[in-house]
């Protein structure tokens, strides 16, 4: 057998109410594997309530050569940023 | 336990059991670290062995306050679990045979693990309802890891033996090899009796059912071919002969305690 297992990016969910957040990858055979494996690299320090695996595969990414026409335009776009307005005290959090 | 008859020593042997089963495969369990197959290996078989130990702590520490009580020892005198653990010599020893086999290949180890694992999820289960409460108290906590690990042991036992050709053979050839420990688990002496009328402690040869169903099913998913039961390996539990392996275990395990006694870091 000279075939590698998958590599697989795990998210974790840290408290309840909260987002599942990228953590690292692994190696695993399947995807149970891959969840069992992230419990015991991922929340051993009691990190977890979730878990949440992909195969690295199956994960399209932004080139990181097209990192300048991607992301540089919005760098001079401040008026983007909901930042000109007052909100009144009352409205609380947003 | 004010009334009926005093069951202590029993309790103690009992607790003995538990404990040396834990500590014993979790040493076991530990030889893996920093030499399994792949990292993620690495880290669970690491996690399974400190749970263990984790649990060994529990069992031997109530023991050794048992063991107290039972020789009047007042508070300063008595033994601690680290006494039971690292000052005791093979004889001694309540572990089954299963415990202290060799770990051989990774495809041993985790058949090993399974085949305990099976085990030790139906014990701790029972054990949550003892009419103990120190001994129901630490099944409780030690259950939630045990479900894990017989999940993941499972799991890898699957995976290997409904696998490659070559890790199919091995894993049959492992499951050939350790089977015939596996009948220790059920057996049972006056000690259990005594323990199963007072309801502590379940009687060992009810758990088969449950233990069969378990392998029955695993195992058929994992295409692997459970072998004709030969007379239980027993040995271990009353620690009338253990296998000549436990003693080279000891040795590692101990020779710290035993060349600076009393060290600690």
């Amino acid at each position: 057998m000279t075939a590698e297992w998958p590599l697989w990016e795990i998210f974790i969910r840290g408290q309840h109410g909260m987002s599942h957040r990228h953590m690292g990858s692994l190696h695993a055979p399947d995807a149970e594997t891959a969840i069992r494996n992230a419990r015991d690299v991922y929340t051993r320090r009691n990190e977890g309530v979730s878990i949440w695996v992909v195969e690295a595969a199956a994960i399209t990414a932004s080139s990181p050569s097209a990192k300048g026409p991607m992301f540089d335009p919005s760098e001079s776009k401040v008026y983007r940023h909901p930042s000109f307005y007052d909100i009144p005290d009352d409205v609380g959090a947003m | 336990m004010a009334d009926g008859p005093d069951q202590s020593p029993a309790l103690l042997e009992f607790l003995l059991r538990m404990g040396d089963n834990t500590l014993i495969l979790g040493h076991r369990v530990s030889e893996w670290c920093g030499k399994a197959p792949v990292l993620e290996e690495d880290i669970a078989l690491a996690n399974i062995a400190l749970d263990l130990i984790g649990q060994t702590r529990m069992w031997l520490g109530l023991a050794a306050e048992v063991q107290g009580e039972i020789l009047g020892e007042v508070q300063g005198d008595r033994k601690s679990a680290d006494d039971l653990a690292f000052l005791r010599d093979a004889w001694q020893f309540r572990n089954v045979l299963l415990c202290e086999i060799p770990n051989g290949d990774f495809g041993q180890t985790l058949m090993r693990q399974f085949l305990f694992d099976a085990w030790h999820d139906c014990q701790l289960r029972q054990l949550a309802g003892s009419a103990d409460d120190r001994v129901a108290a630490i099944a409780a906590k030690a259950a939630k890891e045990v479900t894990y690990h017989l999940d993941r042991s499972s799991g890898t036992v699957i995976g290997l033996g409904d696998g490659s050709p070559e890790s199919h053979a091995r894993m049959q050839t492992a499951l050939d090899h350790l089977y015939p420990y596996v009948g220790e688990l059920f057996l049972s002496d006056p000690v259990d009796d005594a323990l199963s009328a007072a309801g502590i402690a379940p009687d060992p040869g009810a758990l088969r059912p449950a233990y069969d169903a378990t392998l029955t099913r695993v195992l058929g998913e994992a295409t692997l071919v459970i072998p004709q039961a030969s007379r239980a390996r027993g040995g271990g539990r009353d620690g009338r002969m253990h296998t000549e392996h436990l003693g080279h275990l000891l040795t590692s395990m101990q020779w710290l305690q035993r060349a600076y006694p009393g060290a600690t870091w």
